[in-house]
């Protein structure tokens, strides 16, 4: 076998390899790219509400308790699908009142249960938070989560 | 040390270790919120320990890839770093940086990507000093000898700093965020770092078993062959549930899949090279260091990377503690050991003196491997429970979380014995002088 691979065949076939997958995957990543913009997240328009509602998300770092698809910390609930959960999808104005309610009695201070902070958020933030998480859910994601649990 | 300016090595390495200190600690921190929420709930909230844990994880794994590169690139090369003071301004500029992260993590100024957090100058800070590193690793390469070792860790150190681009990019569709995210998180981990790593191994066999090095580097190229041909489209297992077509569902899960190849060639290859070396290196540590990292990453990324890589598996384990399970013993076996391999061998060279202290040093490794693994394994419990009644049976998530405490309170146990073994590790690489434990005569044959 070492007569067959030598060093400098291995790194060929190394380099080689390595720039065709690079390739394959490029291909894959323009077309996956395509398919968000035009198919996926096609359902609602990405309004400048729903950009400055993305801002607030970030700027909160929400992402370090809760998970959104899936991905992020795993102390606090799914959001991805919070709108579901609450049947307030469809409806921007109660879409709105029930984050705002839930983020007003935040902290919970309840003694053995974990605590979510209170954030500092405007009521134009606050509605542009609620059509972020909106739009969020009604994203195509091959039917994740199994169920309204999140 | 055969070349001066190797010395730069020891202030990144000292740099990372009190990183690596704050890291766990902040770890440690958290897993005491999971026990007993109300801790500090106002005043140091959950989201921003977490950053601070991560982050300090990230900076330190590379002001150890850092440092590792300014050690092995002279004696590969054999001469001296194209320019020490270039080096030294690369470290100022990192250690502003990372300060100044903290810091505004702590008043609450911070992105809103999970581990991509750092203010935007702090990005760029980064990006100027992964500029000086480049430039004055490369300028060294290239005027120098040219082995695989360092072409390999020359590539992985040039492509992780390209892929940096990426935390840079953060489109307003959160799909599209997410899809280019994972070009630094899943290339990162998953095929740049792993060149470093193969690398860094090599050298460390290298030195430790003295194999012949037409050898070693042979089965390098081998070895990240498999990382990138698997690693690139594995970046799939990610693309599942974000918005990405379905056809990642198998590309992802086929590709991933082989992403155990390269893992358990790492291993193999560590544990061949110790058998067929013929060198009685003193530096019995470091050699454990090494077996070590390749084998726990081989079963954190390797195993426990495969147990939720299948679509189908994923579809109900994503986002879970299973995740935080792999996740912890995926970076502690690969790049964490592997960094300590790299400090337990190059320290007592850069500090002139014998590898002692030994004894100590083991003993960390087995009470962090040990606490790791337990980690690991309280949270895959509580992973599959979560998973099972969640997921399947769909209980709410405070509910389910509500029946975990026992093994949180069993995770923040392990968590006790892995802060101990790092602050038992720092001493015995900075503190102790002399030997603690007495070697006993050599030379004996065993029966
Ligand atoms: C004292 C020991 C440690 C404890 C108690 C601890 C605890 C934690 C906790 C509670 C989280 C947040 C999980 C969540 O979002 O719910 C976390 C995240 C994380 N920790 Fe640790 N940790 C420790 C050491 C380490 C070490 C040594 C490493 C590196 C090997 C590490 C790497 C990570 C990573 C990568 C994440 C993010 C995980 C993910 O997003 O899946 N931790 N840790
Ligand atoms: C040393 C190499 C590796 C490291 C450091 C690592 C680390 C991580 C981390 C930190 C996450 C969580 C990311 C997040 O916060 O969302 C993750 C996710 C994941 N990793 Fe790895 N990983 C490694 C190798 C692997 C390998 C080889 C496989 C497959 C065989 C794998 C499969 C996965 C999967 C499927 C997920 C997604 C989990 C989910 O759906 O929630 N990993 N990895
Ligand atoms: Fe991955």
């Amino acid at each position: 076998m070492s007569e067959i691979l030598t060093k400098s065949r291995a790194r060929n076939v190394f380099y080689g390899g390595s720039i065709f997958f690079v390739v394959v995957f490029v291909a894959l990543t323009a077309q996956s790219h395509r398919h968000i913009v035009d198919k996926a997240t096609a359902g609602m328009p990405l309004t400048e509400e729903v950009r400055l509602g993305k801002h607030v998300w970030e700027r909160n770092s929400c992402i370090n308790c809760h998970t959104l698809h899936g991905e992020g910390a795993y102390f606090a609930p799914e959001v991805g699908n919070v709108m579901t959960r609450w049947g307030v999808l469809d409806d921007p104005e109660l879409a709105y009142e029930m984050l705002d309610g839930w983020m007003q009695a935040q902290p919970s201070g309840i003694e053995g249960r974990r605590q979510m902070p209170h954030f500092e958020i405007t009521e134009e933030e606050m509605r542009a938070l609620a059509e972020f998480l909106r739009w969020a859910d009604q994203t195509d994601t091959q039917n994740w989560p199994p169920n309204d649990a999140g | 040390m055969k070349y001066q300016s190797q010395k730069v090595a020891y202030a990144y390495f000292l740099v990372a270790m009190a990183l690596f200190g704050i890291q766990v600690l902040g770890g440690l921190l958290l897993g005491w919120i999971y026990v007993s929420p109300n801790t500090l709930s106002e005043a140091l909230p959950f989201n921003i320990v977490r950053m601070i844990h991560t982050n300090a994880l990230i900076v330190w794994l590379l002001l150890g890839f850092f440092g590792a590169a300014y050690y092995l690139v002279p004696e590969e090369s054999e001469r001296e770093i194209f320019s020490v003071k270039l080096a030294y301004i690369q470290l100022a500029i990192l250690v502003v940086g990372t300060l100044g992260a903290v810091g505004s993590y702590l008043v609450g100024i911070h992105g809103g990507r999970e581990f991509l957090e750092q203010p935007l100058w702090v990005k760029f800070g980064i990006l100027v000093a992964a500029v000086i590193f480049l430039a004055n690793v490369s300028l060294t390469f290239l005027a120098g000898r040219k082995t695989a070792i360092t072409n390999i860790l020359m590539m992985g150190l040039w492509l992780l700093c390209l892929l940096w681009v990426f935390a840079f990019i953060n489109p307003d569709n959160l799909s599209l965020d997410k899809m280019y995210w994972w070009m630094v998180v899943h290339l990162w981990v998953e095929a740049t770092w792993e060149l470093v790593m193969a690398a860094i191994l090599g050298f460390l066999m290298l030195k430790l078993t003295g194999v012949d090095r037409e050898v070693i580097e042979k089965w390098l190229y081998v070895i990240v062959a498999t990382a990138l041909f698997s690693g690139i489209l594995g970046t799939g297992h990610h693309f599942y549930w974000i918005g990405t077509p379905g056809y990642w569902q198998w590309i992802g899960s086929v590709f991933s899949t082989f992403e155990v190849v390269p893992f358990f060639a790492m291993m193999s290859f560590a544990f061949v090279m110790v058998w067929k070396g013929r060198k009685n290196h003193p530096n019995k540590a470091a050699l454990l260091w090494s077996l070590g990292s390749s084998t726990v990453a081989f079963f954190g990324a390797g195993v426990w990377g495969f147990l939720h890589t299948l679509h189908g598996v994923n579809f109900y384990t994503h986002g879970t503690q299973i995740t935080a399970a792999h996740g912890h013993l995926a970076f502690y076996g690969a790049y964490v050991a592997l960094n300590l391999a790299m400090f337990t061998y190059a320290m007592p060279v850069l500090r002139n003196r014998a590898p002692y202290n030994q004894v100590l040093n083991m003993a960390s490794f087995w009470l962090m491997t040990g606490g790791m693994a337990f980690m690991t394994f309280t949270l895959t419990f509580a992973g599959t429970i979560q998973t099972h009644m969640q997921r399947i049976v769909g209980d709410y998530y405070m509910d389910v979380q509500d029946q975990l405490g026992l093994f949180y309170l069993m995770r923040f146990g392990s968590g006790v014995a892995v802060v101990l073994g790092a602050l038992l590790f720092i001493y015995s690489m900075l503190v102790v002088r002399r030997e603690v434990v007495q070697p006993g005569p050599v030379a004996v044959p065993g029966e």
